[in-house]
């Protein structure tokens, strides 16, 4: 049984591996729920998984540059980038573009100034980007003073939340590109290929002629736009915004990233990974809230099919290696 | 002192830093509130102090064996809500006892939960105390759905209150450091140190190196049922998410304290005065007088400015030194 399911892990890349297990979820959500299975349920859960992608691609590339890489910033930054394109849109669609540049370009600065405290100064990262969070959760507070004016442009919500071709919500489409986009960084260019490199062995990246700083600091930049546009995307979703709105969104993301198989500790992984990861946790959290049971146990039930998930595939190497 | 040999030493005490960090932050806590020394007051911010520090001991012993544990925070919301259902205002002091001796069995359990994962598993410490938080905040929901629970005031009394003059927390305070100075000079010590800083060399050297991660989270389930029991004596009653929001914090103390996330580095002496450094911050930006809406961002940057603080020294000796 053991060296069965030792030969499955080889065979399947664990993002094939949560992909399946995100089909056998639903699948046991049929039997369980009666309900569960149904177009429109499958749409809604692949919807919300794509909210919970987009934020993670960030996270992706941070976690694979390694050296305890990790955005604890995220949710923040999520939250700043709804706020942004709520106030600067204001409900009118032709400001959706300055709206959506605004909040990609805030959601780079943090990142940038996560880079560079962590490069520059030598924080790590761990703390730097919960630093940050309150960093930013503080600036949204004094900025503000509380009163979230704003309004989401009717536009958003059609092109993006909204059924868009054959009852598929935009959001799927802009999830696909975004999930090309990211194979073609993380395998097609030298940036990904130093990405890589970064995250095995910072020394012999160095070494081989890799400006390790520069890619640190155009990954945690590109960290923040990305989580920035999660933001923006987030809005048309939510139709409002609220001081709270991306932090649940935080852990999650980091939790889908190791369910797809990338490695904490950097150097290994993919964002076709992270989608499956998305999927598998959006899946799991449904089922628990169609399946009715009370909270207390929905959240045991959570933690220890996360423990279980990770078990499977996210392994450390074993001592004497 | 010439140079090099001031660099040395503060390579060998980096809590330093951290000591001249907290006394410029008492200063100007002082300048803000001039009563800061009264006995009362001292006595208030002590027994406020010692669950985060109680907390951040266990969290420090984690992260210098090479591990980390976001799970802390609630693993002290579910002893708490052990403690208010076992300790109820008529309670006799068996009772009592027995509702001690729980939390404590409970927080090694919790603990021993986490090191099973982490050491025997290998599974990845960030995520696993992650996931492993999330089944403690749901026994806590279970055992408590909502806030309740009176604590008998003749327990609070005792630790509200000075003993001989002197607040409950600094006699624990003091036990601490025993506890810490005696634990790093056995052999133990000197395993959990070869552990974080190298694993594999560790590994073939002959430690334990599994065992002693294993422990490392035992000790921290320990120290939280400790957290639990301090902040359940300070607030008198329970709260299914009252230890919560106490997870990051310990690990920023810990960093601030001079102790390397990357583990095999630092002390507790470090992260015990970083405690003191975060509340101390807290005083100062409620006492003096800022925005309310600006006490937040305030907070963080003087937070992130402290932490980078050994880092722009760092630079700027280098900038000099080219």
């Amino acid at each position: 049984m053991i060296n069965s399911l030792k030969a499955l892990q080889t065979r399947l890349s664990p993002p094939l591996l949560a992909l399946l297990l995100a089909i056998i979820l639903y699948f046991i959500g049929g039997i369980l729920a009666p309900g569960f299975v149904n177009v429109e349920q499958a749409i809604n859960i692949v919807r919300l998984a794509a909210f919970l992608g987009i934020i993670a691609a960030g996270q992706t590339l941070i976690i694979i540059s390694g050296s305890e890489g990790i955005d604890l910033s995220a949710g923040a930054v999520v939250t700043l980038g709804a706020i942004l394109a709520f106030r600067i849109s204001n409900g009118q669609d032709s400001m959706v573009i300055p709206g959506l540049l605004v909040a990609l370009a805030a959601g780079a600065s943090i990142g940038f100034s996560n880079g560079l405290g962590i490069t520059l100064f030598g924080i790590p990262p761990l703390v730097m980007t919960l630093g940050m969070t309150g960093v930013v959760a503080g600036t949204i507070r004094a900025v503000t003073r509380g009163e979230l004016e704003g309004g989401t442009p009717p536009i958003m919500g059609k092109l993006i939340s909204a059924p868009l071709v054959a009852g598929l919500p935009g959001v799927i489409f802009l999830w696909l590109l975004i999930g090309f986009g990211m194979w073609l960084l993380l395998e097609r260019t030298a940036y990904g290929k130093q990405l890589f490199a970064i995250g095995i062995n910072r020394t012999t990246a160095r070494l081989s002629g890799v400006r390790v700083q520069l890619v640190v600091l155009a990954t945690y930049t590109l960290g923040g736009l990305l989580a920035a546009l999660g933001g923006f995307i987030l809005l048309a979703f939510s139709q409002t915004v609220f001081l709270n709105l991306g932090q649940p969104y935080l852990f999650p993301s980091i939790a889908a990233v190791v369910v797809g198989g990338t490695v904490l500790a950097g150097g290994q992984g993919s964002y076709w990974g992270t989608m499956s990861g998305a999927l598998v946790l959006t899946l799991l959290q449904s089922l628990l809230r169609a399946l009715q049971i009370e909270e207390a146990l929905q959240l045991i039930v959570l933690g220890s099919t996360l423990v279980v998930l990770i078990s499977f595939y996210g392994r450390e190497r074993k001592l004497r290696q | 002192m010439n140079q090099s040999s001031l660099q040395s030493f503060l390579r060998r005490n980096p809590y330093l830093f951290t000591l001249l960090l907290l006394v410029v932050a008492i200063f100007f806590n002082f300048q803000f509130q001039d009563n800061l020394f009264e006995a009362n007051v001292v006595n208030r911010n002590m027994r406020v102090l010692l669950p985060t520090m109680l907390l951040t001991v266990g969290q420090a012993i984690v992260i210098i064996g090479g591990g980390i544990d976001l799970s802390v925070g609630t693993m002290v919301s579910m002893i708490n809500a052990i403690l208010v259902t076992r300790i109820l205002p008529d309670s006799t002091s068996s009772e009592i006892a027995l509702g001690f001796f729980l939390a404590c069995g409970t927080g090694i359990l919790a603990g021993m939960f986490n090191g099973l994962c982490v050491a025997y598993l290998r599974l990845q410490p960030v995520v696993t105390t992650y996931a492993t938080s999330f089944v403690f905040s749901g026994i806590a929901l279970a055992i408590l759905p909502r806030p309740a629970g009176q604590i008998p005031r003749p327990l609070t009394d005792f630790y509200r209150n000075p003993q001989l003059g002197i607040p409950t927390a600094v006699y624990i305070i003091i036990l601490l450091l025993i506890f810490w100075v005696l634990l790093r000079s056995t052999r133990y010590g000197q395993f959990l140190f070869a552990t974080g800083s190298k694993a594999n060399a560790a590994y073939t050297t002959g430690v334990p190196v599994v065992r002693i991660r294993f422990s490392t989270y035992v000790w921290s389930g320990l120290f939280a049922a400790f957290a639990a029991i301090a902040l359940t004596l300070l607030s008198g009653s329970g709260d299914p998410r009252l230890g919560d929001d106490m997870t990051l914090p310990t690990i920023v103390a810990v960093v601030l304290g001079g102790t390397r996330l990357s583990g095999g580095q630092g002390g507790i002496a470090g992260p015990l005065m970083g405690v003191a450094i975060l509340t101390v911050i807290g005083n100062i930006i409620s006492f003096a007088n800022i925005d309310s809406w600006y006490q937040d961002l305030v907070n963080a940057l003087i937070i992130i400015i402290a932490l980078a603080g050994p880092g722009i020294v760092r630079l700027i000796r280098r900038l000099i030194g080219r």
